[in-house]
């Protein structure tokens, strides 16, 4: 008996593997909402979701990144209940998903960051241009958003217009990286969004104008845009209601607390 | 239930577990296969293979840039790698006294299954401060540290196959040899490493499959700029990167694009995989 | 070229060979020491017991990756084991010896190379938009069966086929039937070798970061059901260095990470011990 219990052992195993998968497939459904895409969105959305959980301790808001272009994709395909973009709604794409429904959730401002050293206080749109044209070369370290980044693609439009940024150039997933190699390389520069600029790196002025909260609202400061949630379709129920908390004024506070400029 | 209805159920249970296997195996070979189609038929196949600019969003999907960087990053590793790797497995298998060898043997077999990205966590931390003083220009994002961590990360899995093969080298070769009088080096390199060149052959190929399909720690510290990689100092963009970064943003050819790198990258390994083996038919 | 006399090539070969050994060593060393000594400060309680918070100076600790790598693992190896044991079983005991089972023997050889990414490539467009998983824990771990599938299968043939003909004789000669032999006498002797392959699987799951990458998404909430997305350790320490500033955590969680892999390690060389004292009948 014992023997023949003992040539099983490995059955027993993994029925028991099976067991612990299969109970935690049938365990508590709670209710989530999953919000991606923009990694510049992505911290203030995580912050929106743990407020939005202290008042709903039901529900999960679930903030995954991959890029603006990821939020935009995923949410015409179902993967996220509401996509997050740092830019708006390329042509391409409302030709292709006509049903995408996009809120301003807040505004933010895209600073031009080199390292605290550099003695470089101000360029002009067109000599930024220029900059991210040549690419790396001895004077600068030319540092892009990847492919697909909202970030990238509100550069592109406001500073680069028709011309191509050279590739000749680092090209990093996350705007964290962007910042970290611009603090420790001494003549790197990028951009990256307000919320994320600070003591670390230098933000230079654009023809004059610093980038500023107050500029930015006011329209002096050339590269901004608006942050955003994308649903498919009016959104109902869950989603509808985070977004709504997203715009109250308690919402839009966290966006102000967060470096962003709130929309309200 | 008697035993031979089990016999019989067992047989088809087990005969479906093995079609299952295969059938996933196959699926995963046609999927990309078939998502990489569009591209190869819209851009065209020597488009992309020999196009040298990569911008999605204007249009453009050459990956020979990529390519050259595959292949240069990975051809740099095993430069470093190698020669290193196999010192030290001679080192451990003949030269190193038995006290060394029974701390060092289990610790190499640790540094196999080390996640990747640690390494390249730390060439991120340590290397490319260090590069980017040393070439006085850039952020230190290169080729160089790039390879030096796929090097570092590929040396236990190239010392432990190779050890392993010059230990299984019947012992009467080592006392023949030295019987007849030649040094203990003369062994080494005229008895020892010919009788295992198959394993350590093997070892090769393996830390290059490694070094070619690594991913995110390449992702950390090459920069991934789509261009030639004009010297070492220079960043540059592997296949694998290529993939990793772009793949849940992209949508329609861009990401088609993106499955033909993966079929571009699968074909490379391929080659690879079977020019050791002519190499080695030709040699036997 | 002068022909260097053999006394003096001995000499430089020994230098070399010492030189090496010890360069690569020490490289090892350093890489793994200075991911204890730089991680071990930021390693508390804490850190092991809270959930990431987000932001950029990546507050908050790694419970909820502990949390999803132990899902992703069960689930994986649920999955993978029987997948992979039955087809080693079906390859070694049952399939005729034809060229179909010789094509496939090559295939699994093949896709044993292939790059992790390009299984993540695979899994994205299945189980993340074709089947409609999403990015969620389980289009993870089906991502990982894949890719350790051909790995399994090819350990534990091997294993099962190292079982000596002569006891598959022995018993089918006692009259059992077939799958009796196989399950009563050839899989208990091949035991020491799949589960050893199983831990490999084990330790190469939890190492692997690209191609969860791109089928996991990157939340880094607690996982409520294997629906839910879910960042895997390795995956963490990736977001950790490049969309934080917190480094010296990306550092800690490596070294749970190595920590890790040498207890998994450890258990294949006891197991093997343990069965290798069974098998020669020393208890």
């Amino acid at each position: 008996m014992q023997d023949a219990f003992r040539n099983k052992w490995p059955l027993l195993l993994l029925t028991g593997f099976i067991l612990i998968a299969l109970t935690s497939a049938c365990g508590p459904a709670s209710t989530c909402i999953t919000a991606g895409g923009s990694t510049t969105v992505q911290p203030l959305a995580e912050k929106w979701a743990e407020e939005f959980k202290a008042k709903n301790p039901n529900v999960d808001v679930i903030v995954q990144g991959g890029g603006s272009s990821a939020g935009v994709k995923g949410v015409a395909q179902g993967i996220f209940d509401t996509g997050t973009a740092s830019r708006e709604l390329k042509s391409s794409e409302t030709s292709q998903w006509p049903d995408l429904v996009t809120y301003h959730v807040a505004l933010d401002a895209i600073a031009i960051v080199v390292h605290p050293s550099n003695t470089t206080a101000n360029l002009s749109l067109k000599e930024l241009r220029d900059i991210f044209a040549t690419g790396s070369n001895a004077t600068w370290t030319v540092l892009n958003r990847e492919e697909g980044s909202g970030t990238r693609d509100n550069f592109e439009e406001k500073v680069m217009g028709d011309t191509e940024v050279s590739l000749n150039s680092e090209f990093l997933p996350a705007a964290g990286a962007i910042k970290q190699k611009v603090a420790n390389t001494t003549n790197a520069i990028s951009y990256i969004s307000l919320g994320y600029a600070d003591a670390s790196v230098k933000a230079l002025t654009i023809d004059g104008t610093t980038c500023t909260k107050d500029n930015c609202r006011n329209g002096s400061y050339p590269i901004s845009r608006y942050l955003n949630f994308i649903t498919k379709g009016e959104p109902g129920g869950l989603v509808k209601t985070f977004i709504d908390f997203c715009l109250s004024s308690e919402g839009q506070q966290l966006v102000e607390e967060e470096g962003y400029i709130s929309v309200k | 239930m008697s035993r031979y209805f089990i016999d019989r159920a067992s047989r088809y249970v087990v005969f479906i577990f093995g079609v299952i296997a295969l059938l996933i195996l196959a699926a995963i070979a046609i999927f990309i296969l078939k998502d990489s189609l569009p591209a190869f038929r819209e851009i065209g196949i020597s488009d992309i293979i020999f196009g040298t600019k990569w911008y999605p969003s204007r249009g453009a999907f050459g990956i020979l840039t990529m390519l050259a960087g595959s292949v240069l990053v990975t051809l740099l590793a095993l430069l470093m790698a190698v020669p290193l790797a196999l010192g030290c497995a001679i080192f451990l298998a003949e030269v190193a006294p038995p006290r060394i060898r029974r701390l060092t043997r289990p610790a190499v077999e640790l540094l196999v299954g080390i996640p990747s990205v640690v390494y390249g966590l730390v060439g991120m931390i340590v290397l490319c401060p260090l590069i980017a003083n040393l070439s006085g220009t850039g952020s230190g994002s290169s080729v160089l540290v790039a390879a030096i961590v796929l090097a570092i990360m590929i040396l236990p899995t190239v010392t432990s196959i190779s050890e392993d093969s010059m230990r299984a080298v019947p012992n009467q070769y080592r006392e023949g040899a030295l019987a007849l009088g030649a040094t203990h080096w003369q062994t080494i390199h005229h008895v020892i490493l010919p009788a295992a060149r198959n394993g350590i052959m093997a070892s090769i190929v393996l830390g290059t499959g490694r070094a070619i399909g690594e991913t995110m720690a390449v992702i950390m510290v090459i920069g991934n700029s789509p261009i030639f990689p004009t010297n070492i100092f220079a960043p540059a963009r592997t296949l694998t990167g290529n993939i990793a970064v772009e793949i849940m943003s992209a949508t329609g050819i861009h990401q088609s694009a993106l499955f033909a790198t993966g079929v571009v990258l699968f074909i490379l390994i391929m080659l690879i995989n079977s020019l050791a083996l002519i190499a080695y038919r030709k040699k036997t | 070229m002068m022909k260097l006399p053999p006394k003096l090539t001995q000499r430089i070969a020994w230098v070399s060979i010492w030189a090496t050994g010890i360069i690569a060593i020490l490289t090892l060393v350093f890489i793994v020491g200075y991911t204890f000594i730089k991680g071990f400060p930021a390693i508390n309680f804490e850190f092991l017991f809270t959930s990431p918070k987000g932001g950029v100076s990546g507050e908050g600790g790694i419970f909820s990756c502990i949390v999803a790598t132990m899902w992703l693992i069960v689930i994986t190896m649920a999955i993978l084991i029987p997948l992979g044991i039955g087809a080693a079983i079906y390859l070694s005991e049952y399939a005729p010896d034809n060229r179909l089972t010789r094509l496939i023997s090559y295939s699994l050889e093949l896709l044993a190379g292939v790059p992790s990414i390009v299984f993540g490539l695979f899994g994205f467009a299945i189980f993340v938009l074709a089947l409609h998983f999403n990015y969620s824990i389980v289009a993870g771990a089906l991502t990982l069966v894949c890719l350790l599938l051909p790995f399994l299968i090819r350990t534990a043939e091997e294993a099962i086929r190292a079982v000596p003909q002569s006891q598959r004789e022995a018993a089918l000669a006692l009259g059992t039937t077939k799958w009796q032999t196989t399950a009563n006498v050839v899989l208990p002797a091949a035991i020491p070798g799949i589960t050893t392959g199983i831990i490999l699987c084990v330790g190469r799951a939890v190492a692997e970061s690209a191609c969860l990458y791109v089928t996991m998404g990157g939340s880094a909430a607690m996982p409520t059901s294997f629906l839910s997305g879910g960042r895997a350790l390795a995956v963490h320490i990736f977001y950790l260095a490049m969309e934080t500033t917190a480094l010296d955590k990306a550092l800690a969680t490596g070294a749970i990470l190595i920590a890790l892999i040498l207890i998994i390690n450890l258990s294949t060389v006891w197991l093997s011990q343990r069965f290798y004292a069974k098998m020669q009948g020393i208890r």
